[in-house]
């Protein structure tokens, strides 16, 4: 039989890449964590996982100055943004090696404190809760006594539009959400191949920053148990707000950040964006040709005469449980978040929008952004818009109402379908959710 | 020669030296993790009271609890069943293509066969990622050159990123990267066929398709087996293409594939638990699947050896 030689051959093969492919998955899944927080005592060395780029340069300031005479020294760690990095976190926290400072959004922080990632720093931090809006500075407290971190970025939401299309179309800004409606239907019937905007179920920050304008409360605690509102009255109304929208065809419905959505705005097909204070850097690259042409003004408003925005965006300086030295990493926190050559360093170096308030309109934003050359006071209004941000209410498993928003408001958008339907399917995966990690939950 | 009379010194302990390295480095990096993920996979966190502050979180026994989950969550379900859908598109034309490729690339007939072979097997370079995008752009209406000359000739411009057409547009990604690993495969063995068996058949008056069919094939049968089985595993494995083209679509949900789900539990709800559950039920359904059709295609064989 010459062909059984051959044939075990090959099954013995087979077996073999099937044992290295499985192999490979288990090493990839075994994941990284490194970390090397010192105990000695006299100098202290601290690391800092973030995703801000040119931090590096900023810490150097500290490391020369401040840091130096405390004898704190600080290593940027450079890190993938966002989710990955909270998962990243969890791991190290899993194997207590944590390094002493992370950077984290918001909307992370509970998730983090759930897990006793995060130290409380009430009392290192010294008067930082001055410099902040109160709305911002609730988000790290988590609505108790204790501190978990300091801000550092926000995302005030706010309107772009293509100032020279609305002109030759005849439209004019909107300034609330009807108008907003009758200015995308009105552009609809002048040029049918035009949209106003996209609904777009890729990030689920913008969708969780207009329910927060409208006065949504997702997570809030009543004693000793979480209650979860996605689908209140509040967030309805955004829901089928848009939903509407996109089922009679008045904005799109495909993604953003796609190479479809680049040239769209590029070419005007689409002719505004509800963004937030960072749009000007997304703009740059994703609409280049059309620099000069937009113009910035406040999010619509459910009513006429509100004056009230959402966030999208933003992110704080944690101080993790693992690290040994909590009061100084606390002391570096507060430094590189309100001492104003820290601020300017932060807008010159990393481009973020300052969360401390008095920065919002010094250094760096005295002057507008390159792409918004055309509109002088856009710091100035930013700031203003900044103040009106609305409370947010975050909840130990916000990456679970956000995924599930991805795919339960990406298959309604493409069907045009029941936006409310979406909406309760959030609220249920994240009740279950909920439910199923032990938590109390009032219905 | 004094050495063949001298005694082996430890000559018995001598084969478990050799088989230690290989041995321990199964055990660490094999064995041990597939071990910790399955015991990982019977347990849960458990919360008290809101959650916040130390000593609030535990990790308890979950018994089968993560098991009966994956297997009555209708997203696992519904993923297999699009991976089966694509599967069922992908393996039938890979081979097919690969099969029909070797078979030109081994006639005496074909000019520039080192130049063709290479062009084929070139995508298979590419990695998975890269492909995807770049396939991902050429299916996005409004920057692909494809619907440029649609629109221009007027024809009508198939949404290639929703409902039915999506499973070919996935497929094409990885046919056009699999095609030329296994035509290489195919072909390798189609060389190693004696040439005498050819002689044979052209003296008997074979006509080349005749030669194809009933002895090329039948011949290299090992090889589309082998080429099989890897295409089943890779197919139930599908990540990077769909996990690509999610941000592109509302179409692609981020639980698409089975991978993909336990990619989403694991690494964006957190629930390293149940992620370990559903590893566990997706490895034990390759191994089936896989074996079991190794199995059947060897026995078949063998009953053809028989006769």
């Amino acid at each position: 039989m010459p062909n059984s030689k051959r044939r075990r051959l090959i099954s013995r093969s087979a077996a073999a890449s099937l044992a290295v492919a499985l192999g490979a998955t288990a090493l990839a899944a075994c994941g990284s964590s490194d970390s090397d927080s010192k105990t000695e005592s006299g100098p202290v060395s601290l690391t800092y996982w973030t995703w801000t780029p040119g931090m590096d340069k900023v810490v150097d300031l500290w490391n020369k100055g401040q840091g130096k005479k405390d004898q704190i020294t600080v290593t940027v760690k450079k890190q993938a943004s966002g989710d990955s990095l909270v998962t990243k976190i969890l791991t190290a926290h899993k194997a207590k090696k944590a390094p002493d400072l992370v950077q984290a959004e918001y909307q992370a922080l509970p998730t983090l404190v759930s897990n006793d990632a995060l130290a409380d720093i009430s009392k290192d931090v010294g008067d930082a809760k001055s410099k902040f809006a109160s709305g911002v500075w609730q988000q790290t407290t988590l609505g108790t006594d204790a501190v978990y971190a300091v801000p550092q970025d926000i995302g005030p939401m706010m309107f772009y539009y293509r100032q020279d299309l609305f002109k030759k179309y005849g439209l004019t800004v909107p300034t609330t959400w009807e108008q907003f409606a009758e200015t995308a239907r009105a552009l609809k019937k002048k040029a049918p191949d035009k949209d106003l905007t996209t609904f777009s179920a890729n990030d689920s920050g913008l969708f969780a920053g207009l329910a927060q304008q409208a006065g949504a409360k997702w997570w809030t605690t009543s004693g000793d148990k979480w209650k979860v509102a996605i689908n209140d009255a509040a967030t309805k109304k955004v829901a089928d707000f848009w939903g509407g929208l996109v089922k009679e065809g008045a904005v799109d419905n495909q993604p953003m950040y796609t190479p479809a959505w680049n040239k769209a705005l590029n070419t005007g097909k689409q002719i505004a964006w509800v963004s937030a204070v960072w749009a000007p850097g997304t703009l740059t690259t994703a609409a280049p040709d059309t620099k000069g042409k937009w113009a910035m003004a406040p999010l619509p408003q459910w009513s006429a005469g509100d004056n009230v925005t959402g966030s999208w965006g933003g992110s704080s300086t944690a101080v993790t449980t693992d690290s040994a030295h909590q009061a100084a990493a606390a002391k570096f926190a507060a430094w590189l978040n309100t001492d104003g050559t820290a601020l300017q360093a932060l807008a010159k170096d990393s481009g973020i929008y300052p969360a401390a308030t008095n920065a919002q309109t010094s250094g760096a934003f005295a002057t507008p952004p390159a792409y918004f050359s055309n509109q002088s006071d856009f710091y100035t209004k930013a700031a203003a818009i900044a103040k009106t941000t609305a409370p947010s209410a975050w909840g130990p498993n916000v990456n679970v109402a956000y995924t599930t928003f991805n795919d339960a408001f990406g298959a309604a958008a493409k069907n045009k379908s029941d936006f409310t339907a979406a909406l309760d399917k959030m609220q249920d995966a994240t009740v279950a959710d909920l439910k199923k990690q032990g938590f109390e939950v009032s219905e | 020669m004094t050495t063949a009379r001298r005694k082996p010194y430890g000559v018995k302990g001598a084969p478990y030296a050799f088989l230690l390295p290989a041995t321990v480095l199964f055990a660490l990096f094999f064995a041990l993790p597939i071990g910790y993920a399955v015991y990982l996979s019977f347990r849960k966190v458990h919360v008290s009271g809101l959650g916040l502050g130390s000593g609030a979180r535990k990790e308890v026994w979950a018994g089968l609890e993560n098991y009966t989950d994956a297997l009555t969550d209708n997203e696992l379900v519904d993923g297999a069943l699009r991976v089966l859908g694509y599967g069922l598109i992908v393996v039938p034309v890979m081979l097919g293509l690969a099969l029909l490729f070797a078979l030109m690339l081994d006639s005496d007939k074909v000019r520039l066969a080192p130049v063709t072979r290479l062009a084929i097997f070139m995508p298979y370079a590419i990695p998975g990622v890269v492909a995807a995008l770049l396939w991902g752009f050429l299916y996005l209406p409004d920057v692909s050159p494809f619907y440029y000359v649609l629109e221009k000739l007027h024809l009508p411009q198939p949404n290639l990123l929703d409902g039915g057409p999506l499973y070919l547009a996935l497929s094409n990604i990885a046919v056009w990267g699999g095609t030329g690993f296994n035509m290489i495969v195919i072909y390798t063995s189609l060389q190693a066929i004696p040439a005498e068996v050819y002689e044979a058949a052209k003296l008997d008056g074979a006509t080349p398709l005749q030669t194809a069919l009933k002895i090329k094939i039948p011949m290299v049968a090992p090889s589309l087996v082998l080429t099989f089985f890897f295409s089943i595993i890779a197919t139930l494995q599908v990540f990077s293409e769909p996990t690509t083209l999610h941000p592109l679509t509302n179409s692609v949900v981020t639980t698409w594939s089975p991978l993909m789900k336990v990619y989403q539990d694991a690494f964006r709800k957190g629930d390293i638990y149940q992620a370990a559950a559903e590893a566990a039920i997706i490895a034990l359904a390759t191994l089936v699947l896989s074996f079991g059709f190794l199995r059947a295609a060897n026995r078949r064989q063998k009953q053809e050896a028989a006769r």
